[in-house]
């Protein structure tokens, strides 16, 4: 039908088309899955030189965890990144969302985009959202102003900190924060207090788990470390549990062959020898 | 109850060494009743791009038209076949639009680069978070128990034949003790020139 097509031209933004039926299965009692949560310990402190960013890797689906090494530091932009906790599909795309929208506005003014700028973004769209888009961000970089670091929370608000935590473990983390920080500290004595405030959240909290990612930015460059520190080794494997080949039964065999895309055919004569 | 296990099923995909493979069962029931055993669950939307779709039967089978429709005018557009990476991106994009009114699937996708013939492996949840992995992907309502086997059974840089025979087994033990999946089994191995599938023998019930 014509109006089923001219419904799939994409126009941007939320479709609420199943909501109707969705609240009926709820009203029957049928549960809705859950998504996948980032569980998570996310930190950020302020150094001398720029914003050390730290993430653990464990992303959860209720008590299963279903990824044992994502990645939850985020690119905004060349001089930005973004930590994300809570639902993990919200942060993946706010912060796609933002990173783009911060893209255009730098062609636009044609300066390096600062990092107050992705804040006042971030903020004026969950507040949009009323906190049902489930995000808590740490969000850092160094612009022509300096090092900056904020935390922004699900429903809107904003915090400028020289060192935030956020996550489930950001309880565990922060306790390492308020013992060892101090202001101006050193690039390597910076990792390490991050390192060991996330491995903090990762050793004691349930929904933190896996490997320390670290970000470092500086007004020059930026040190994307995955991971710093594996904190969490798969054990050796002590025997091979495979099948031997022919274990399984078969009804019926099927081989389909995928034909090679035929780029060019060049066909060329060749004059017969004559004696 | 949740909605996922209205109507039952099970999916693995694993990666071995320049191949892909990627399984499932064929039970479709409404909750206790089973209506079939050779439901469609795994559709072919490139030579050698795969994606399984358990869920909810009314919404795997629209989120793949809706997807092959999208996928129709890449193609058109772009006038080449789509990468898998590219392809996660559009079914995630499909999946997030409907944040606050999801369709009740958890993709798996498996495929080889068209170009480089690098395997790749990645699932999602209902919303579109996408997690790709090296070494395999589950999903449905006995992920548990196939977590349990593909962690046992997988090695990397299986051959063909071997990765074949460590996604059957992991598949069909794994629906043994679930009661709404299973009923038989297929399975795709995705190689650089052929795929091969196969329908596997399990027990019926």
């Amino acid at each position: 039908m014509a109006s089923t097509l001219l419904a799939e031209t994409p126009r941007g933004g939320f479709s609420f088309e199943n909501c109707c039926r969705n609240q009926f299965f709820e009203q029957k009692g049928i549960k809705a899955p859950t998504a996948y949560k980032t569980g998570t310990t996310i930190v950020g402190l302020v150094y001398k030189d720029g914003v050390v960013l730290g993430a653990d890797t464990r992303a959860t689906e209720d008590t299963v965890v279903a990824d044992k090494n994502c990645s939850k530091i985020h690119y905004i932009s060349d001089n930005i990144y973004c930590c994300g906790a809570g639902t993990a599909a919200d942060t993946e795309m706010t912060t796609q969302m933002i990173s783009s929208q911060l893209e255009l506005h730098r062609l636009n003014t044609g300066r390096t985009p600062r990092v107050c700028t992705a804040n006042r973004l971030l903020k004026q769209m969950l507040f949009r959202y009323q906190g049902h888009i489930s995000a808590a961000l740490v969000l850092g970089g160094v612009d022509s102003t300096g090092p900056h670091l904020y935390s922004v929370y699900p429903h809107g608000s904003t915090d400028k900190l020289p060192y935030v935590t956020m996550g489930s473990g950001s309880l565990a983390a922060m306790a390492v924060f308020e013992r060892g920080f101090k202001p101006n500290m050193e690039k390597e004595e910076a990792k390490k207090l991050v390192r060991d405030a996330i491995a903090a959240g990762i050793f004691n909290d349930l929904g933190s788990g896996s490997n320390v990612d670290v970000c470092v930015i500086t007004k020059d460059k930026v040190d994307y470390i995955r991971p710093f520190d594996e904190a969490n080794l798969k054990g050796q494997r002590q025997g091979s549990y495979r099948y031997k080949k022919g274990t399984t039964a078969v009804l019926k065999t099927e081989v389909k062959k995928i034909p090679f895309e035929v780029v060019k055919k060049t066909v060329r004569a060749e004059p017969m020898e004559t004696v | 109850m949740s909605i996922l296990e209205y109507n039952g099923a099970a999916i693995i995909a694993m990666k071995g060494r320049d191949c892909v493979a990627i399984a499932s069962d064929r039970r479709f029931g409404i909750q206790a009743q089973t209506v079939s055993t050779n439901f469609q669950k795994i559709f072919e939307m490139g030579p050698r791009l795969y994606i399984g779709l358990p869920g909810l039967a009314t919404d795997v089978q629209t989120v793949h038209q809706r997807l092959q429709f999208r996928l129709n005018l890449y193609e058109l557009r772009e006038n080449r076949r789509i990468k898998p990476k590219t392809f996660l991106s559009m079914v995630s994009n499909l999946l997030y639009e409907r944040r606050f009114g999801p369709y009740f699937v958890e993709p798996v996708i498996a495929g080889l680069d068209p170009k480089t013939f690098e395997p790749f492996i990645a699932s999602m949840d209902l919303i579109g978070c996408p997690m790709v992995t090296d070494d395999f992907v589950v999903s449905g309502t006995c992920s548990e128990q196939m977590y349990g086997m593909c962690e046992s059974v997988w090695e990397p840089n299986m051959d063909p034949q071997e990765l074949f025979e460590s996604i059957s087994q992991a598949l069909l033990n794994a629906v043994d003790r679930d009661a709404v999946s299973g009923w038989g089994g297929i399975v795709h191995i995705i190689e650089k020139d052929q795929v091969t599938t196969t329908e596997l023998k399990g027990r019926m019930d």
